[in-house]
């Protein structure tokens, strides 16, 4: 099916475990997976999708900061010519015991089409990400 | 007794190297002025005749006569990508790597003030690159219609987006402009091929450029005119790195080449990081790199150097010069060929070396930051960690002619006051004394094991 996804951890985490069953998830499903690491700036995410033309940009924060780090990304995305992409983020976004519901609407509210709490499978996202995309099963 | 003769067409002097082929050792060599502009031969006949001098000629016989060049300006090229620091960047790389002196480096969908603006620098070679294998295809295509409109005689390479190579064949055919196509100098992201683009840019200047810069009448006497001269040497430093077949190499090592203009610097390492726990960033590095420095040069650029280095920085190295730096650099600047004779004037021009050295190497080598987290530092690495190469050797005719090379290219090793500079910790300093490099890197193209042989014998601890 050919559809390309830039995927990385973002902000200054290193958490990288998570990072690789993602990309092999992602393959074994069909993707193209272009994987930008750890440690990786909003830039990185952006200009990886410009050269790969990719069709989604899949953000993982596991250290709690990702609130800080994903603000903004949708605006640079629209600056960058990356129109319409999908926004997906997930892991350990933020600290603490926070109402998920109230999280999932700030994400949302920053232009992420999909957030995902802790603990959620690498299928869930796929299943999501087919259906965004119209890739029939 | 069998010899070759090598020839670098300089941009200032025609250099000739004669090399006894058998006993693999320099019989002598001899420079004259450069002269493109009228017929490049003349230069190379003063410079032939100084060489009769030094050697009897009816008991060589030259069997290969092999040159390069850097003259008319030396291989002047454009570099077209998509995102400036990827496709871009990659593209520069390439360029670098052939030899090339980058007139400009453009991103993204060109303008047509832009593509004016190309034109107007006559550039020998345009490098179009842009977007991963499968990836963006908009922007190379957008960049290849402009070219096909504005670029009448500029020989264009193609390594861009294996995707759109053939819509870009037939626009570029439709408007007869040359072009090659090759392999994507950036296939994945973040992953670097510049080879297969290095080797089309030669093959066009062997082709076209020699030509074009009135040079073809020189390859009625000699077998052709290779390569440009920084191709040489590059080419040198990886036989010498690496070895060949039957002789052993002496390992990763970083050239230096001080000149009047520029600042070269060559790395032939992996540049993998050296210490556990840091995390590799951003694009691949080649194997085999160059970098030149414009700004930094011992005459022409000597202002501009200033520039960049500062005063107090400059003077770290001459503390007790009785110059004024500023006013110093102008007066170099403007008498481009004033030889220093004067103890002070010899420190001066040691001082603008060093710094020449320490800001080519940092600009050359990568980076290492520090994230502080709750857990410590975590390390992250853009670029070469060249902490553990071998050896750090000076080319050139600052270095070769100084008293005091060894000074000069410590400039270039780990600095404890900058330590996130990945430079060399410990390198063995060597000088090209014979400055035979680029002939080096010529001869190593029919004969690699006597060329390494020869540059383990003439390259020597400093
Ligand atoms: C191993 C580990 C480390 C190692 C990391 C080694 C490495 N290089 O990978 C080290 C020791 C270095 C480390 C450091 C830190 N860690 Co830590 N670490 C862990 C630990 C124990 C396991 C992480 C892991 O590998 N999980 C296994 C993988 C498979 O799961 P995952 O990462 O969650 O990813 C999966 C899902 O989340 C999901 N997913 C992730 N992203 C996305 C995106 C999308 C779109 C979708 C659909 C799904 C998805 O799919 C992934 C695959 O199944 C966790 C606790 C835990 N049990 O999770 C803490 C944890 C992540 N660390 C934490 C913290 C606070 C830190 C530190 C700040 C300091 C500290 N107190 O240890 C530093 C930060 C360093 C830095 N700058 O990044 C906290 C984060 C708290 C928060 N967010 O609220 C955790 C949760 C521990 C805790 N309960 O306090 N850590």
């Amino acid at each position: 099916m050919g559809k390309t996804v830039v995927l990385g951890v973002i902000g200054a985490d290193c958490h990288a475990v998570g990072n690789k069953i993602l990309e092999r998830a992602f393959s074994d499903a069909g993707f193209n997976v272009v994987n930008i690491g750890v440690m990786c700036s909003q830039e990185e995410f952006i200009s990886a999708a410009i050269e790969t033309n990719a069709d989604a940009i899949l953000v993982s924060s596991l250290y709690g900061h990702g609130e800080i780090d994903c603000r903004g990304l949708r605006e640079k995305c629209d600056e960058a010519g990356l129109k319409n992409i999908l926004l997906y983020a997930g892991g350990n976004l933020v600290v603490g015991k926070q109402e998920w519901s109230d999280v999932e609407k700030r994400f949302k509210e920053m232009g992420f089409n999909r957030v995902y709490p802790p603990g959620t499978s690498p299928e869930v996202g796929i299943n999501d990400l087919k259906h965004d995309l119209g890739i029939e099963d | 007794m069998d010899a070759a003769l090598l020839i670098d067409f300089g941009s200032t002097y025609t250099k000739l190297t004669a090399v006894d082929l058998e006993n693999e050792e320099i019989l002598a060599t001899a420079k004259d002025l450069t002269t493109v502009q009228t017929d490049i031969m003349i230069g190379f006949n003063n410079a032939f005749e100084k060489l009769k001098e030094k050697i009897d000629l009816s008991k060589v016989n030259f069997v290969e006569k092999l040159a390069c060049s850097s003259a008319a300006g030396g291989l002047k090229m454009i570099a077209i990508g998509l995102v400036p620091e990827l496709t871009a960047e990659a593209a520069k790389r390439a360029a670098l790597g052939a030899g090339a002196r980058i007139l400009g480096v453009y991103s993204y969908e060109l303008t047509k003030h832009e593509m004016e603006e190309i034109v107007k620098k006559k550039p020998d070679i345009i490098l179009l690159a842009g977007g991963t294998d499968g990836g963006n295809k908009d922007c190379i295509l957008h960049n290849a219609k402009l070219i096909a409109q504005y670029i009448k005689d500029v020989p264009i390479v193609v390594a861009g987006n294996k995707n759109a190579q053939d819509e870009i064949d037939d626009i570029l055919n439709d408007a007869h402009v040359y072009h090659k196509i090759t392999e994507n100098v950036m296939p994945r992201l973040n992953q670097i091929n510049v080879e297969p683009a290095r080797e089309v840019i030669r093959e066009i200047f062997m082709e076209k450029i020699v030509e074009a810069k009135g040079m073809k009448r020189a390859e009625e006497f000699i077998s052709g005119i290779l390569m440009p001269t920084p191709a040489a040497v590059l080419k040198a430093a990886r036989i010498l790195a690496d070895g060949t077949d039957k002789e052993e190499g002496i390992g990763e090592l970083i050239i230096v080449d001080i000149g009047g203009a520029t600042t070269d610097v060559h790395s032939i390492a992996s540049g993998e990081p050296s210490k556990a726990g840091v995390t590799l960033r951003g694009l691949q590095e080649p194997y085999a790199k160059r970098t030149v420095e414009g700004d930094l040069g011992m005459r022409v650029s000597a202002v501009s150097l200033w520039e960049a280095a500062g005063t107090r920085r400059i003077k770290k190295f001459v503390p007790n010069t009785k110059y004024d730096v500023e006013e110093r650099c102008k007066f170099l600047q403007a008498n481009v060929n004033f030889i220093p004779k004067e103890e002070e004037d010899i420190e001066f021009d040691e001082a603008l070396g060093m710094v020449a050295t320490e800001m080519a190497m940092e600009r050359h080598v990568g980076l290492i930051e520090s994230v502080y987290t709750p857990m410590g530092i975590i390390y992250s690495q853009v670029g070469k960690d060249l902490l553990n190469v071998r050896y750090l050797i000076g080319t050139g005719g600052v270095i070769v002619h100084s008293r005091n090379p060894k000074k000069i290219l410590s400039a270039g090793k780990f600095n404890p006051d900058t330590p996130n500079y990945l430079k060399p910790m410990n390198p063995e300093i060597l000088v090209d004394k014979e400055y035979i490099l680029s002939a080096m890197g010529l001869l190593a193209e029919k004969y690699p094991d006597k060329a390494i042989r020869i540059m383990k014998k003439y390259i020597v601890k400093a």
